[in-house]
């Protein structure tokens, strides 16, 4: 620690820190283009200038340690001034020269209203211009889909390039040419490869990148903003979700550093016209092969109907990827009610389950432990798409000091090397019985951390691979007091909440897999779009989209999605999040809990909850630890490793596939969307150009 | 700074590959590097493939270097877009850079470059039979033998327009050709005669030394002559621990009329007060009256001078003169001589 004076306080912080950091320590506010905290600094906008005592000039707070400023005479702290006369003429004179070359289309830049440069021209900037000369006109660039550029519009502070190279671990943008003749692009305009692209947008702090999507369809200051949590993945990103009126306008992440820090994936903020495009807002019947319009009082009085005779081990429920914790629960009353066991929350078939615990399905470690370990290990998982920024996390653990890690599955660009150790679960045994090198490497590591993904679990031997890993976990040393390397990866956000909820078949019951292919009679679909159900059952589906699951039901209940309805999440890691209700459902769609207790009412077993705040009084009394918002309540991993452990089983000898083959066509929300569609497109085109 | 772009494509080679020889050499280059630091040699890379691409970067070399390098390309893009020694375009077999800076303009290099207009034409432009292109560059530090010009690798000094013109011939005949000087001097001695550095001594090595021996004389005057008696009846001041040397902030301001005050002496320059008694030079700038009104500033940030309300105190920062405002003008006031009326300087060193 060191002490600093700044402005008169004197502040004691790391030594490591640098003047701006200090400064803001000290309650001092500075100026900043270029410097971003989670970038490498670059120094070149020249707007944080402060006046260190002693120095000849004005210093770039950015760039200079605490520890390189020099003490006083007498030891006295060193000094810095942040709001000195001196330091305001030398901003005044960095934000004219910022302002030479750029353009005053402040009224037609979509950037206007959350620019730091209309901001800080407000603070440093004259009204006229001394430059008589013309401005700098540059072309604008494409960089794909998502990112608009004007470029006449650009101060230089290479944000963008340092984003893509150091976070997003695609080196594609550059600063070509020098001087005034500095031009930002990709190599010969191609568009950005990265699915985290859209974040150089936000990390422009003028209108340069801004989004392509939503380009000139709102002003910031028109829109409402709602705190929330993403579903796309199980990550469980923290956004915002800005809508005007009923309509979600645009998503922003949240800056949470448990979780995604403050970048979000392409997917999470461009879905936006996923939400409103092939929406069911009304209920369907199916009649004579053809779904027709109908009332809520005709839906329900269609499923009472065939409901009514039937055994309830001929019914069954699926749960989807995107339901909340509430609806579920709903959902898993009713069907307890009715005396229904078949009830199954895994449709891509993953072998998880509360049976083993619930240290067997959580990622324990945290996505913020990952930069605590010291070796990692990817069994089945391609995080890059099932999970960007636990991605990015392993990126930047990698980029602080380079652990060994090594991946088993299928080999993929993950933007940090590793060591490809194998395909499938035949590698997997190998390591396991200590026969491969990179065990030494687990072994000698203090916090090894082993990730396995749902490409290794959702298939036949997932059970024994599951088994496998935890014994190679509690062989390493994995699991101890203080750390808990074994984690497993979800790919779909409502998968942990399902999982700490139960809802897995119980006694006898069958699994999704079994139901989907004709075990039962009645099929409650609650959002899964990812199963194909065969013909014969009579589905009820209640979900958003006219999606897969859409089109195979018999009776359709039309319901919210996470932006229309205040749900609880459980990402990956067991963190239990709140999704607020930023806009409403379209027509006559409902929130989830609110369809289910009315059909409950109807099928004679009513639930015992009016509204939504009883519904959770009544969910928090069975789970306590679904009251902690915001928190993660750990599990105890050594009886989970222990128990999985002891499972055993005979491996398959197909190869790992990750179970997300389209990163951006993921869930039904995701598939009605333009954006989407071209993105996807898009990056199946690059992947092509790759390959040959 | 020349407007550079890429080549067009249609005169991008369909490939590239690094020869061995560029190979070799790369691997030369790497290996100075620790391991994991191979991008360091990318200007040595980029310039031996601009050799072996016949003087220009060609893209797919770009891409060859980047691959060789294992560099993201834009990464090698940036450097050899940055770097104005990189051609990006098809040069000559002899490029020319000519120099068109002050010194070779002052001894003639505007009639080089007539030359160069009218035999090779437009800058960045190839002659037919794809001899010669030529470039006007900044100093190439051969000013002494101004006017030169670069062909290739080589400089060629002492121009004139014949030497000039004969040195293309020669060029284009694939003749031999003098590097260096046009005019036979030897680098950059005086082209009429030898006059300085001609004693011998300078290189016998019977100067080694003598700077310490010339040091110990005078300081053994100071030790016994009357500057040792002076020195001893100083009083010794306590001397600050770092004194303020050059640092211009704690210095005090050479001469300001509170510190001719303070010194005893009339606190306003001569000088001045006869200059601003004088009405003919009271103004010295442009009248302000304009033809046109200058449009009202906003506020009173403006860096334009602004009629000010009443009562509001005009913005007076030195950093924002008053237009019209002529800088100082009394010649005799920079030069420390204003508190020393009586003393006349003179100003050429001619002491008469």
């Amino acid at each position: 620690m060191a002490k600093i004076i700044v402005d008169g306080v004197e502040v004691d912080v790391p030594a490591e820190y640098t003047l701006l950091q200090a400064a803001e320590a000290a309650g001092a506010e500075i100026p900043r283009f270029c410097y971003h905290e989670r970038l490498s600094i670059a120094g070149n906008c020249r707007m944080c200038l402060v006046e260190v005592k002693g120095a000849p000039k004005p210093v770039a707070s950015c760039a200079w340690g605490v520890r390189d400023c020099r003490p006083g005479p007498n030891g006295e702290p060193p000094e810095i001034s942040t709001k000195s006369p001196t330091v305001k003429k030398a901003r005044e004179g960095v934000m004219e020269f910022l302002l030479i070359n750029h353009p005053l289309d402040c009224p037609i830049c979509d950037q206007g209203g959350q620019c730091d440069l209309q901001d800080q021209a407000m603070a440093y900037g004259v009204d006229t211009s001394r430059f008589h000369e013309n401005k700098r006109a540059v072309t604008d660039k494409y960089l794909g889909p998502l990112v608009r550029t004007s470029m006449n519009r650009c101060i230089h502070c290479t944000r963008c390039v340092r984003f893509t190279a150091e976070v997003a671990g695609v080196p594609d943008l550059g600063a070509l040419w020098r001087g005034e003749d500095m031009e930002i692009t990709s190599y010969l305009e191609k568009a950005l490869g990265s699915e985290l692209q859209a974040n150089v947008a936000d990390l422009c702090p003028v209108g340069a990148l801004t989004h392509k999507p939503e380009a000139y369809h709102y002003r910031p200051w028109e829109l409402t903003k709602t705190d929330s949590v993403d579903v796309m993945d199980a990550v469980g990103s923290s956004i915002r979700v800005d809508s005007r009126g009923r309509e979600v306008m645009r998503i922003l992440p949240r800056v949470n550093e448990a979780v995604n820090e403050e970048w979000i994936t392409d997917k999470t903020r461009q879905i936006v016209d996923g939400l409103r495009l092939q929406r069911l807002d009304r209920p369907f019947v199916r009649e004579n092969g053809r779904l027709r319009p109908a009332s809520w009082q005709e839906a329900f009085a269609a499923i009472a109907a065939r409901m009514k005779g039937t055994d309830p081990k001929r019914i069954g429920a699926i749960v989807g990827d995107l339901a909340a914790v509430e609806e579920m629960y709903a959902l898993k009353l009713l069907m307890e009610s009715l005396g229904v066991t078949n009830i199954d929350a895994r449709q891509d078939g993953t072998v998880l389950s509360p049976a083993y615990g619930r240290g067997s399905y959580l990622f324990n470690t945290t996505i913020s432990g990952i930069e605590d370990a010291d070796a990692i290990l990817i069994v089945g998982s391609n995080p890059r798409i099932e999970a960007s920024l636990v991605n990015v996390r392993i990126r930047k653990r990698w980029r602080m000091a380079p652990p060994p890690i090594a991946l088993i599955g299928e080999n993929a660009d993950l933007t940090y090397p590793y060591d490809y150790l194998g395909a499938g679960p035949e590698t997997l045994a190998d390591l396991a019985a200590g026969r491969h090198s990179f065990i030494e490497k687990l072994r000698g590591a203090e916090r090894p951390l082993i990730i396995v993904g749902q490409g290794a679990l959702s298939r036949p031997d997932g059970l024994a691979v599951l088994s496998t890993v935890a014994q190679l976990a509690r062989d390493v040393g994995a699991v101890k007091d203080g750390w808990n390397g074994f984690s497993v990866l979800h790919t779909a956000a409502s998968r942990v909440g399902a999982l700490d909820l139960g809802l897995v078949p119980g006694d006898w019951g069958l699994d999704a897999r079994s139901m989907a292919q004709g075990g039962v009679d009645v099929l409650f679909n609650l959002g899964a779009d990812e199963i194909e159900i065969a013909p014969g059952a009579f589905v009820i589906y209640q979900g958003t989209h006219g999606d897969r699951g859409a089109h195979r039901a018999d009776v359709i209940l039309p319901a919210a999605t996470y932006t229309e309805k205040s749900g609880t999440y459980v990402n990956t890691e067991g963190r239990v999040q709140l999704a607020n209700r930023a806009a409403f459902a379209p027509g006559e769609a409902r929130e989830d809990w609110a369809i289910l207790r009315a059909l409950s009412d109807v099928l004679g077993h009513r639930l015992p909850f009016d509204s939504l705040n009883a519904l959770r009084a009544k969910l928090y009394a069975s789970y306590p630890h679904l009251a902690a918002i915001e928190t993660v309540q750990p599990a105890d991993g050594f009886a989970a490793v222990q128990t999985l452990a002891g499972i055993g089983g005979t491996l398959g000898r197909e190869p790992f596939a990750s179970p997300i083959k389209d990163f951006y066509l993921t869930n039904p929300i995701a598939r009605a969307s333009g954006v989407m569609a071209e993105c996807s497109a898009l990056a199946r085109e690059l992947k092509l150009e790759a390959a040959e | 700074m020349a407007v550079r772009k890429l080549a067009p494509e249609e005169l991008q080679p369909q490939s590239f590959v690094l020869s061995p020889e560029t190979e070799a050499f790369a691997d030369k280059e790497i290996a100075k590097y620790p391991p994991g630091r191979q991008a360091s040699a990318v200007i040595a890379l980029l310039g031996k493939a601009q050799e072996q691409a016949g003087g220009w970067l060609p893209r797919k070399a770009i891409e060859a270097v980047a691959a060789k390098l294992d560099m993201p390309v834009i990464r090698v893009m940036e450097v050899a877009t940055f770097y104005t020694m990189f051609n990006l375009e098809p040069v000559g077999k002899y490029f020319i850079q000519f120099c068109g800076t002050t010194p070779c303009v002052l001894r003639g290099a505007g009639d080089i470059k007539k030359v160069l207009e009218r035999r090779i034409g437009d800058q960045n432009h190839i002659t037919p039979d794809g001899l010669f292109s030529w470039l006007e560059v900044e100093c190439l530090g051969a000013c002494s033998n101004a006017p030169m010009v670069q062909i290739n690798d080589d400089y060629y000094e002492d121009l004139t327009t014949e030497n000039f013109e004969k040195l293309l011939d020669d060029l284009a005949a694939g003749r031999p050709v003098k590097k260096g000087s046009q005019i036979g001097r030897n680098r950059s001695e005086p082209f009429e005669a030898v006059n300085t550095l001609q004693d011998p001594a300078l290189y016998d090595g019977s100067l080694v030394g003598a700077w310490r021996k010339r040091f110990d004389e005078q300081a053994k005057v100071a030790e016994t002559g009357e500057t040792a008696a002076a020195m001893a009846s100083v009083p010794q001041e306590a001397r600050a621990a770092k004194p303020g040397a050059g640092r211009a902030i704690e210095s005090e301001a050479a001469d300001t009329p509170a510190k001719r005050a303070k010194e005893g002496e009339t606190p306003i320059n001569p000088v001045d007060r006869k200059e601003a008694a004088d009405p003919s030079t009271a103004t010295k700038g442009p009248s302000h009256t304009e033809a046109e009104p200058r449009p009202a500033p906003q506020s009173s940030k403006s860096y334009v001078a602004s009629p000010t309300k009443d009562g509001e105190a005009v913005p007076s920062s030195p950093t924002t003169p008053v237009a019209g405002t002529p800088p100082a003008q009394a010649e005799t006031r920079r030069d420390g001589s204003e508190s020393k009326p009586g003393v006349v300087v003179d100003k050429d060193n001619k002491t008469s």
